[in-house]
């Protein structure tokens, strides 16, 4: 099965982060990331732009609206996520709980639909 | 007896044996429980049209389960996009394949599945009801009766819980070394949600409640006897051992409530007690404490009053005090301060529920305004413990219960 991991972190935790322990950080996302490829659960990865440069769209009665910024103001946001394929709930939630932005923050795993 | 009345009575026996080791062995690769219940069904159903006519097979349960593998085959390509169809009937075919010796005996997959129902990512409040569906073959109407909750809500949750397990990909599986603990406490804890459940209708007034606590007992049997190194699955069984058979003492001959103190010993169930008493032992030998064993331990002090020996009050305060420290429970924490009132007095019991009474999930809990009654009208403060009893009364849902509080307060 496909899971997807949403990464949801607090930016203004991570934009405190002193430059010094920022480049950790970012290395244990690499070392995940390296990890999962090695063990081939890896399918996608990408890092997001902070929320301040998202836009949201919404198309009512054949008009379309553009906001500025997220979907929903949360008090974390989506960072990032994860494709992996795992054989089970299980498994995803070994992979989940590996990731660095489930101990600063939540990560979801989100069944892929098997089209 | 009619060719009728009699396959009838064959597909009911085979249902009562098999339901759950069927549900769980056609459910465990696929992970689709309700698909698995769908087939099962008809296959019940078929079963009731042509065991009359052709006479009961000779392992109904291997017929049951050929039956329904052919209709969740069918399900599947009815059901499914061909590419998925395609997978989900190859997963059977491969069954079929691995079961063509049929003489063998059906792989006992229902530990697997109270797993997959106890797991984690199921809501905690469902997982009771699931296993006693899946395991035992319940209708939702009549968990519902024994949760009270209404019908269609109950049969709304299972559904959805089921459709959880197919679609998050929850696996069918008894956990790793390091995972079994937590886990087996979560099925642990809904079976004895379960037992719970029936044990709230003493009477057995209703026998579905009733019912309820025997079936709990079952699955607690089920899961010691497919678990018997796991200390906790034996304690619990021994609790609920414990509790069942003082069942013929907790009413008297008029239906009212005896509290435990004052049952007569000779009607509780040697039997039962005896075996209980082997299970905390067996559990004891193993080396690995719990909620339920230090519970079913303070239960074994209670009925030695069997043997003409007192309770063993000390030894029940240490037992709370392990299981304070254990579960933080508050509920425990009321049991110590009865308990410490026989040791200490009743000062000293008033004192320590004094210590907790800022819990606020006790104000609307019925055990902790009857031990303060109780205690409070042991000192003689007979207003404060009128005002107790008025509120433990209140709080209180079953009448015998009422009447016994009544009584007390009347006394005082």
């Amino acid at each position: 099965m496909q899971y997807l991991l949403l990464i949801h972190t607090s930016e203004a935790g991570f934009a405190a982060i002193p430059k010094d322990q920022l480049e950790q950080a970012l290395g244990a996302y690499t070392a995940y990331t390296e990890a999962l490829r090695k063990a081939g659960a890896l399918v996608n990865s990408n890092r997001l732009q902070p929320v301040a440069a998202a836009t949201t769209v919404r198309v009512a009665n054949g008009k379309t609206q553009v906001l500025n910024g997220p979907y929903a103001e949360t008090k974390e946001q989506l960072g990032g996520y994860y494709l992996i394929e795992a054989p089970d709930l299980d498994a995803a939630i070994s992979w989940a709980a590996r990731c660095p932005g489930a101990s600063h923050g939540a990560v979801e795993i989100r069944p892929v639909w098997a089209m | 007896m009619s060719d009728e009345r009699q396959a009838h009575d064959a597909a009911a026996a085979a249902a009562r044996r098999s339901y759950g080791r069927l549900v769980a062995y056609l459910s465990a690769r696929t992970r689709d429980v309700a698909g698995a219940e769908d087939a099962l069904s008809e296959a019940f159903a078929a079963a009731l049209a042509d065991w009359p006519k052709s006479g009961v097979p000779r392992n109904p349960e291997a017929w049951l389960l050929a039956a329904a593998r052919r209709r969740s085959i069918d399900a599947a390509r009815r059901r499914r996009t061909a590419a998925e169809a395609s997978g989900h009937v190859q997963l059977l075919a491969e069954e079929i394949a691995a079961m063509a010796e049929e003489s063998a005996p059906i792989p006992d997959e229902r530990l697997s599945l109270m797993f997959a129902c106890a797991h984690p990512a199921i809501e905690a409040s469902i997982r009771a009801p699931l296993i006693l569906q899946t395991i035992l073959g319940f209708d939702a109407a009549t968990i519902a009766s024994a949760f009270l909750v209404s019908p269609a809500a109950m049969g709304q949750r299972l559904a959805r819980a089921k459709a959880k397990i197919r679609l998050a990909g929850i696996p069918f599986r008894t956990p790793e070394r390091e995972a079994m603990a937590e886990r087996l406490d979560a099925v642990l804890a809904a079976i004895y949600a379960a037992f719970a459940e029936g044990w709230s209708d003493p009477a057995g007034a209703e026998a579905k409640r009733r019912n309820l606590a025997e079936e709990a007992i079952w699955l607690g049997r089920l899961v010691a006897e497919l678990l018997p190194n796991e200390a906790e699955a034996l304690g619990l069984l021994a609790l609920m051992l414990y509790s069942d058979a003082r069942r013929p003492a907790r009413r008297d001959k008029d239906g009212e409530f005896v509290p435990l103190g004052e049952q007569d010993p000779r009607l509780w169930e040697a039997g039962l007690i005896g075996e209980a008493e082997d299970l905390l032992r067996r559990a004891h030998q193993l080396g690995v404490i719990g909620r339920y064993q230090l519970e079913a331990a303070v239960q074994s002090a209670h009925v030695a009053r069997r043997l003409g020996r007192g309770v063993d009050w000390p030894a029940i305060v240490a037992l709370y005090d392990a299981l304070c420290g254990l579960t933080g429970s508050p509920v425990a924490a009321i049991n110590r301060a009865v308990a410490l009132a026989e040791t200490q007095g009743v000062v000293s019991g008033l004192a320590a529920l004094d210590a907790i009474s800022s819990d606020a999930r006790l104000a609307e809990y019925q055990p902790y305004w009857a031990a303060r009654a109780d205690l409070l009208a042991r000192t003689g403060d007979r207003a404060a413990a009128q005002e107790a009893y008025d509120q433990a009364i209140g709080l209180e849902a079953d009448p015998a219960v009422r009447r016994f509080l009544q009584r007390r307060r009347a006394a005082l």
